[in-house]
């Protein structure tokens, strides 16, 4: 029996509105607690994923008075990575070079809020037909 | 010889306007990392940086993953 758990799909349709909504994004990942892909807007999101969780660890210890790293970016001339943690998950995406970041940024975590969600439940197309009392 | 005077003065600063151009969209294109922490603090790690180099070969090689 097939199952799909409903915080793949949430991320799932996130990735895919925000795929949409930016022109700038051009590949992204959605990574569970633990470093698990949720859902990836190309076929290996799988070594993206371990990139991007490698880059916040790195963070990490970059300065000495500590904190955590909650968002970064890493410009190069070929593109940009971004990754941005909220709580448990984690979403690592690609731009071209020269992204307009604060709109990158806002992007992502608007996606990543989404896929907290659950997806919405398709209303019923069933009607019912009201009884007639004749009176 | 005013005219021309006045043709000069505005091919030179044409040209200053389209170097200072040219400079900044190179300085945009400059490699680095940016770090933002929850206390709302960020760090920017330029290009040539120690703690920027391993940052920036993870990007790179997270770019090619995402090809």
């Amino acid at each position: 029996m097939a199952c799909v758990s409903v915080a793949a799909v949430g991320a799932a349709d996130a990735l895919k509105d925000l795929m949409e909504i930016s022109s700038q994004v051009r590949s992204a990942v959605v990574l569970a607690s633990g470093g698990a892909v949720e859902a990836a807007t190309f076929d290996d999101g799988a070594e993206l994923a371990r990139l991007a969780t490698e880059l916040l660890d790195a963070a990490a210890s970059v300065r000495e008075s500590g904190g955590a790293v909650n968002q970064l970016e890493v410009a190069t001339a070929e593109g940009s990575v971004f990754v941005v943690r909220d709580g448990d998950r984690i979403i690592a995406a690609t731009t071209s070079a020269d992204p307009t970041v604060g709109l990158v940024f806002y992007d992502l975590k608007s996606c990543l809020r989404d896929a907290g969600k659950k997806p919405a439940r398709k209303r019923s197309t069933t009607t019912t037909k009201r009884k007639s009392d004749g009176s | 010889m005013a005219r021309r005077a006045l043709g000069l003065a505005g091919l030179a600063g044409a040209a200053l306007a389209a170097a200072a151009y040219v400079r900044r969209g190179a300085a945009r294109r400059r490699e680095r990392v940016d770090l933002y922490y929850d206390d709302g603090s960020m760090v920017s790690l330029p290009e040539g940086s120690a703690a920027a180099a391993p940052l920036l070969e993870l990007g790179r090689e997270a770019l090619r993953a995402a090809r």
